[in-house]
């Protein structure tokens, strides 16, 4: 019976601290055992989540007729379930390199602009403003993209696959009445992601050592000259680790991909056709419909973003790990 | 005759640079000290020119977008070339830079301008004290009645549960760190602050349902979603908290302890009081971070039409996912409830960032900086 061992153990262990020379108070062992607790139980949590996504993603995939990496199709709700992620992960990586390649040049320029170029007293409630927009929710910018913005690009989608239809990406096949495409969502996700990139930005050129300026500027360099020589090199890893907390918020958005894309599942590189899908967005505009298998495929998909967002944020740290201050989780 | 021997009367560097060059005219080595430069006036005459040029393309080509568009290339290229042929190639290139720094600061103001313009411009119709205390229930697609009632309720109570299991383990974690934390432990705990940080919300909510729904075998409920809004605000509360944790200076903490005082007491006396504030404002902005978390809650809440006030049976609703629903919905009444719905989460957003900052601004420590 194991009712009658548990006391044996405990004795040794409540000698163990009389050892030492200075006393532990009881409130000090449970409020800093607590405080440890509170600390595993995050760890506790993240390794749940590991654990969970794998478990569920495993069930599913070993039901899986056909190759879960290579198959373009979802159709993991019939008697032969049958689903790949290729479709998502390029529709994913897609519309977040095109958020990236419009977000960086545009969120460094106004982070510059706000440190190095507004008047002092400007300065202030411009970043504040920044700071402000960073807050506003995804649903709102989904919304605003469905029906304010899409229907504007339109004419946008035409010109570029009139005048650079010649590049294969911008050939539009479908003569297409909607602006639907994973070019608009790009976009959409380059606003969403601006403020966030420019905040941190903004934080990291504020602490570029003045010396460094006014060397600069004293040996007679001219005012871009001063930020090429002394604020971009200081300010680079702070720009890199802000560019990929941007990109990890474009890979993980969900809301507004699902409200503005109009998804299909045939891989396509022409970005100014309506179609593709990405993983998020995926999810949100399936789970509804789907049956224990199919919600078990999803976590599958899940797991492929998460595992694509560690990437992102562990290259981020690599980068940044000399300047803690930088990582924008309290921005 | 005095231009002859002007030896020891050549201007200062520091003089006007407009007279200097007036004055290089007659003395060459005055010219060589310091260099030509436009007069003030001229690169605002060019950007008068370039908004007139924007007018001018409007009516002609009748699209704003691309009017801006080819005013600003006009007016970046103008200037440069001005600056070039008047004053010297860096100078060019830093009127170049000027220019374009400027313009990425107004390419990036005008969408966010227009989302929040635009959501205004929609949602104040709608917005009203029968909007906000009635539900949905009943309502008919072609009924322009319902509001937002049961959502606000359901917003509330998930994301105050959520505040309540997240603040507690944010801050002792958050104390661990700063106050307890040495060697491995703290340093693993650091860095999955940060990657938890980078969770995309989607698979918050794939990993409650997993675990709340799937394995222990709950229904969806209000409390799933504040579960997963739970996973989504402690990285962010952590964080902010330890950053105030941090400015509290030492010397306090040494006082306390020096008294006797242990060091238990210490912390929740001393250096919790102190933080107080910085403390307050980083839970309420991350809140307001997750008060618009749409993509668990679609996966956790189940969706009702009515008023449920039990977070903890039965389905909910929610601000963000009454927004998505209604714009799904699509019959003529549902789009501009929509738009008050998300009008209403934008203005309870905006109230908590305030109400943030202005507590920052008062109760900050003051220390460091």
């Amino acid at each position: 019976m194991s009712t009658t061992t548990p006391t044996a153990p405990a004795e040794p262990e409540r000698k163990a601290p009389a050892a030492k020379r200075t006393k532990v108070r009881p409130g000090d062992r449970i409020f800093s055992g607590a405080a440890r607790g509170a600390g595993i139980s995050l760890l506790a949590i993240m390794a749940a989540i590991a654990i969970f996504l794998v478990v569920k993603a495993t069930d599913a995939l070993s039901k899986n007729q056909g190759s879960f990496l290579t198959d373009q199709g979802w159709d993991p709700n019939t008697a032969k379930p049958a689903f790949g992620v290729v479709t998502l992960v390029f529709g994913t990586v897609v519309s977040a390199t095109i958020a990236m390649l419009i977000a960086v040049p545009v969120a460094v320029g106004v982070a510059l602009f706000i440190t190095h170029y507004a008047p002092r007293r400007i300065a202030q409630t411009l970043g504040y403003i920044i700071d402000l927009l960073a807050a506003v929710p995804s649903v709102v910018y989904g919304l605003w993209g469905y029906i304010f913005l899409a229907p504007k690009l339109l004419g946008l989608h035409s010109w570029l696959s009139d005048y650079l239809g010649w590049i294969p990406v911008f050939d539009k096949e479908q003569a297409g009445v909607t602006a639907r495409t994973l070019f608009t969502v790009g976009i959409v996700l380059a606003i969403m992601i601006l403020p966030i990139i420019a905040a941190v930005t903004r934080e990291v050129f504020l602490q570029v050592p003045r010396a460094h300026e006014e060397a600069a500027l004293a040996l007679g360099a001219t005012r871009w000259e001063m930020i090429r020589v002394a604020v971009l090199p200081y300010g680079k890893p702070g720009i890199i680790s802000a560019s990929m907390l941007g990109l990890g918020r474009a890979v993980g958005e969900t809301i507004a991909v699902a409200m503005v894309l109009s998804p299909s599942f045939d891989l396509s590189i022409h970005i100014l056709d309506p179609g593709n899908t990405t993983i998020a967005a995926n999810i949100a505009n399936q789970f509804g419909e789907s049956n224990e298998i199919g919600r078990g495929a999803l976590i599958a998909s899940g797991l492929v973003l998460f595992i694509m967002t560690l990437l992102v944020n562990g290259a981020a740290r690599v980068v940044i790990n000399r300047r803690k201050a930088f990582s924008g989780a309290n921005s | 005759m005095t231009v002859l021997d002007t030896g020891d009367k050549r201007p200062g560097i520091g003089t006007d640079a407009v007279e200097v060059g007036r004055a290089g005219l007659a003395d060459p080595r005055a010219a060589s000290l310091t260099r030509r430069t436009l007069p003030r006036q001229v690169p605002w005459a060019i950007a008068g020119g370039g908004v007139l040029l924007t007018i001018v393309f409007k009516l002609t080509l009748d699209n704003w977008a691309l009017a801006v568009f080819l005013a600003g290339v006009i007016f970046i290229g103008v200037l440069s070339a001005v600056s070039w042929r008047f004053e010297d190639a860096r100078r060019a290139r830093d009127r170049f830079a000027t220019s374009l720094i400027s313009t990425a600061f107004v390419l990036a103001v005008l969408p966010l301008v227009s989302v929040l313009g635009y959501t205004i411009q929609r949602g104040y119709g709608k917005l009203s004290p029968y909007f906000l205390s009635h539900s949905m229930r009943g309502v008919g697609a072609r009924d322009d009645t319902g509001g937002i009632y049961h959502a606000i309720i359901g917003t509330l109570e998930q994301v105050g549960l959520a505040a309540l299991i997240a603040v507690p383990i944010g801050l002792l974690t958050a104390i661990y760190l700063v106050e307890y934390g040495r060697g491995r432990l703290a340093k693993t705990v650091t860095f999955f602050v940060d990657v938890m940080t980078g969770l995309p919300s989607i698979v918050a909510g794939l990993f409650i349902y997993a675990f709340w729904i799937m394995m222990l075998g709950f229904q969806a409920s209000g409390f799933a979603g504040s579960l997963a809004l739970m996973i989504l605000m402690l990285p962010t509360v952590v964080r902010s908290a330890e950053e105030m944790l941090k400015l509290v200076p030492n010397e306090l903490r040494e006082a306390s302890l020096a008294l006797g005082i242990p060091k238990w007491r210490t912390v929740l006396k001393v250096v919790l009081p102190t933080a107080f504030g910085g403390i307050v404002t980083g839970v309420m902005l991350s809140i307001a971070r997750v008060i618009g978390e749409t993509a668990p809650l679609l996966l956790l809440v189940g969706l009702t039409q009515s008023i449920n006030t039990d977070p903890f049976s039965g389905w909910q609703s929610a601000l963000p996912l009454y927004v998505f629903d209604q714009n799904h919905a699509g019959n003529q009444f549902a789009e501009d409830r929509a738009w008050a719905a998300a009008l209403t989460l934008i203005v309870i957003v905006m109230i908590l960032n305030l109400a943030a900052r202005l507590i920052a601004r008062w109760k900050a420590p003051k220390a460091g900086r």
